[in-house]
C-alpha cells in the first residue's frame, strides 16, 4: 500500500465511517419510537417552565428588586446591594425587564432539572466506581460539544420553544453539579464517615446527616457552575425559540446593531454577576448564625 | 474471675475480595510479608486472640501498620472480619445481620476517633446527640441527657459553638461527650489523644480517668504511647505484624517484656518508675531470716519505687520486701538498688 493511498483516505476529506448518518437515523428511530414519552417530558418541562416565567413576571419589578438588594446587602455586604440595585435599575430603564425576566426563569428551570437529576447521578457516582467510570466519559462528552449542537435534536425531537432550549441547556449545565456532588461526598474524610456508621447510621442516614452536609460547600460550587453554564446557554437557545435575551442578542447579530447586542448583552452579564456572587455566598458556610 | 465481657478467638483480617489464598497459607503459618510477596494480599490482623474483663482498659499497642488501627475496628465492624470471632457478653458480634449490627452499635459501643471527626455542620449540642438522634429520639427526650454529659466534660458553655470554633482538646472532649451520651458499656478509642499537645493529651487522659471512676465502662483503647498505656491501661497488648506478640498488665509489660520489638516501646520512657519493691530484691544476695526486720525495715512488695527508694537510702541498711501473706521475698540493699535501676533504664 503506498503512501498516497494513506494519505488519501486518512488525510482526505473523503467519509469512511457514516457517524453522522448513523446519529441521524438514531435520532428519527427515537422519534418513532419514544414519541409519546417525549411528549410527556415535553409537556411537563413546558408547563413548569410556563408556571415559572407567568409567576416571574407576575411578580412587580420594584417588588423582586427589593428582594434581590435585600438578599444582597444580607448575604455580601452594602456595596453589593449598591451594585445589584444599580444592575437592576440599568436593566428596567433600558426595556429588558421583561426578556430578563423570561431568561431567568428559562435559566431557573433549567438548574432545577439539573438539580433533580444531577444531584442523585453525583451521590451514585460517589458509591460506586463503576457508575462513575461509566459517566465520566459522558459527562466530558456532554460538557465539551458544542454547545449548538444539542439545540438539532432537542429541535427535532420536541419542536421549537422553550423546551428544547432547556432540555438542552439541562445536558450542557449538568455536569458540573454531579462531578461536584460526588466529589464533594467523596472529599468526606473517611474517620467521620466510620463516625456515622459507629453510631449506628443506616445508609440513608449515613447520606443524609454525615455525607451531604459535609458535603454542601462545594455541591454549592456545583449549583453556582451549573446555574452560570446555563445562563451561558439559554441565551443560545434563542436560536430554537427559547426567548428573553437571547432573542435580542440574535437580533442584533442579524441586524449588525452593535447597540441593541451592547444593551441586551450588559442585561446577561449584570444578570450573571448577580447569580454567581449571591449562589455562591450560599456555598459559603457561614460560622456563627 | 467471671466471665470475660469480650472474648475474641482466632480473629482475622485480610483485606481484599478474594481472601482465600491468604487465609490458607495463614493457616500454613506463613507470615504476613510471605502471603504479600506470593499473593499481594494484606493481612491487617492475623489470628489474634484474647480477652477483656469488664471494666477494663485494655491498650492496644503498636507501629503504624501492626494491625492495631484493624483490629479495634473489627470489634464494631467498621472493618469487617475475615474469619474468627468476636464475642460480647456471649453474642458473637462477627455474625450479626447488618440490621441487628446497626441496632447494636447504637446501643452498646460507641467510638472515640483520632481525628475527632465531629460534623462540622453541627453545634456541639447537635455533635453530642447525633448517636441519640440516629435512633429517631425526640430532643425533648435527650436534652438534659447531652446538657449533662456536656457539663462532665467541662463543655457546658460551649452548647452552641460550632466545633471549628474550638481548640483541638477541647474538640476531642466533644468526641468524648459523644461517645458518653450515648451511655455504651464498650468504648472504642482509637489513639483518641495522640493528635494533642502533651498537656492537652494529659488532661484528657486524666478525664477519661476521673469519668472511668464514676462509672466503669469497658475501654478499648489504641495508643503507639507507651507512657499512656502505662498510665491508664489495666491491661496492654503489644501487637506486631498482624499478631499479638505479648499481652499482660502494665507491670507485666515492663518488668518482662517478650522480646526485642516490646522493647523498643521502653526507648525515651522511664519504666523504672512502674517498678515495685518485689522487682527490686536482691536476687543473688544471701537469704536472711524474716524476723531480722524490724518495723521500719520492712517493705510491702506492692510499694512503689520512689517510696522504697527514700525507705531503702533514708535507713541505710538492707530492708525485707514482704508480701501480703507477710512471707518475705528477698531484701533490698543500696547497693542492689542501684544495679537494678541501671538495668531496667532504656534510656537512648
Amino acid at each position: 500500500m503506498s503512501a498516497d493511498f494513506l494519505q488519501d483516505y486518512l488525510g482526505g476529506s473523503k467519509e469512511l465511517l457514516p457517524l453522522g448518518a448513523l446519529v441521524n437515523d438514531g435520532v428519527k428511530f427515537l422519534l418513532a419510537k419514544g414519541g409519546s414519552f417525549f411528549d410527556v417530558v415535553g409537556g411537563g418541562v413546558e408547563s413548569f417552565a410556563t408556571h415559572v416565567e407567568v409567576a416571574l413576571l407576575a411578580v412587580p419589578s420594584w417588588l423582586l428588586i427589593a428582594v434581590v438588594v435585600a438578599l444582597g446587602l444580607w448575604r455580601l455586604g452594602w456595596r453589593f446591594g449598591l451594585f445589584a440595585l444599580a444592575s437592576l435599575l440599568l436593566i428596567s430603564v433600558t426595556g429588558f425587564w421583561a426578556q430578563t425576566m423570561v431568561t431567568l426563569s428559562l435559566v431557573f428551570s433549567a438548574t432545577l432539572i439539573s438539580l433533580v437529576v444531577g444531584v442523585p447521578l453525583g451521590i451514585l457516582c460517589a458509591r460506586n466506581d463503576r457508575f462513575n467510570a461509566l459517566l465520566r466519559p459522558l459527562l466530558d462528552f456532554m460538557q465539551t460539544m458544542p454547545a449548538f449542537v444539542y439545540l438539532i435534536p432537542a429541535a427535532m425531537i420536541f419542536g421549537l420553544g422553550r423546551v428544547p432550549g432547556i432540555l438542552a441547556t439541562v445536558v450542557f449545565a449538568m455536569p458540573p453539579v454531579v462531578r461536584l456532588t460526588a466529589l464533594g461526598i467523596r472529599q468526606v474524610n473517611n474517620e467521620q464517615v466510620e463516625a456515622g456508621q459507629a453510631f449506628g447510621c443506616t445508609s440513608m442516614q449515613l447520606l443524609w446527616k454525615v455525607q451531604l452536609p459535609i458535603a454542601l460547600p462545594t455541591l454549592m460550587a456545583g449549583v453556582n457552575q451549573t446555574i452560570m453554564m446555563a445562563l451561558s446557554m439559554v441565551i443560545i437557545a434563542s436560536m430554537v425559540g427559547a426567548g428573553g435575551l437571547g432573542n435580542d442578542v440574535l437580533a442584533s447579530i442579524q441586524r449588525l446593531d452593535i447597540g441593541l447586542g451592547f444593551e441586551s448583552g450588559l442585561s446577561v452579564v449584570l444578570l450573571a454577576i448577580i447569580l454567581d456572587r449571591l449562589t455562591e455566598s450560599f456555598g459559603a458556610r457561614s460560622v456563627e448564625r | 474471675m467471671s466471665k470475660p465481657k469480650i472474648e475474641i478467638r482466632e480473629l482475622t483480617k485480610v483485606f481484599g475480595t478474594k481472601p482465600e489464598p491468604a487465609l490458607n497459607l495463614l493457616r500454613q503459618g506463613r507470615t504476613k510479608d510471605e502471603i504479600f510477596q506470593s499473593t499481594g494480599l494484606v493481612v491487617g490482623v492475623n489470628k489474634v486472640s484474647f480477652d477483656v474483663q469488664a471494666g477494663d482498659i485494655y491498650v492496644l499497642m503498636g507501629l503504624s501498620g501492626s494491625g492495631k488501627s484493624t483490629l479495634i475496628r473489627l470489634i464494631n465492624r467498621l472493618v469487617e472480619p475475615t474469619a474468627g470471632s468476636i464475642c460480647i457478653d456471649g453474642q458473637d458480634v462477627a455474625k450479626l445481620p447488618p440490621a441487628e449490627l446497626v441496632r447494636w452499635r447504637r446501643k452498646r459501643v460507641a467510638m472515640v476517633f483520632q481525628s475527632f471527626a465531629l460534623m462540622p455542620h453541627r453545634t456541639v449540642f447537635d455533635n453530642v446527640a447525633f448517636g441519640l438522634e440516629i435512633p429517631g429520639e425526640r430532643v425533648r427526650s435527650y436534652r438534659d441527657k447531652v446538657m449533662a454529659t456536656l457539663d462532665q466534660v467541662g463543655l457546658k458553655a460551649y452548647a452552641q459553638k460550632y466545633p471549628r470554633q474550638l481548640s483541638g482538646g477541647m474538640q476531642q472532649r466533644v468526641g468524648l461527650a459523644r461517645a458518653l451520651a450515648v451511655d455504651p458499656d464498650i468504648l472504642l478509642m482509637d489513639e483518641a489523644f495522640s493528635a494533642l499537645d502533651p498537656l492537652k493529651r494529659t488532661e484528657m487522659q486524666d478525664l477519661m480517668l476521673a469519668l472511668q471512676r464514676e462509672q466503669s465502662r469497658t475501654i478499648f483503647f489504641v495508643s503507639h504511647d507507651l507512657e499512656e498505656a502505662l498510665k491508664i491501661g489495666t491491661r496492654i497488648g503489644i501487637m506486631e505484624g498482624g499478631t499479638l506478640v505479648q499481652e499482660g498488665s502494665p507491670h507485666e509489660i515492663v518488668t518482662r517484656p517478650a522480646n526485642d520489638y516490646v522493647r523498643r516501646f521502653f526507648k525515651g520512657v522511664d519504666t523504672s518508675r512502674y517498678l515495685t519493691a518485689a522487682d527490686l530484691v536482691d536476687r543473688n544476695g544471701p537469704s536472711p531470716e524474716a524476723a531480722s526486720f524490724g518495723a521500719p525495715h520492712r517493705l510491702r512488695a506492692t510499694t512503689a519505687l520512689p517510696d522504697a527508694l527514700r525507705t531503702v537510702l533514708g535507713l541505710d541498711q538492707p530492708v525485707g520486701v514482704f508480701d501480703d501473706a507477710e512471707r518475705l521475698l528477698g531484701c533490698i540493699t543500696a547497693k542492689s538498688l542501684l544495679h537494678k535501676i541501671a538495668s531496667t533504664r532504656h534510656v537512648g
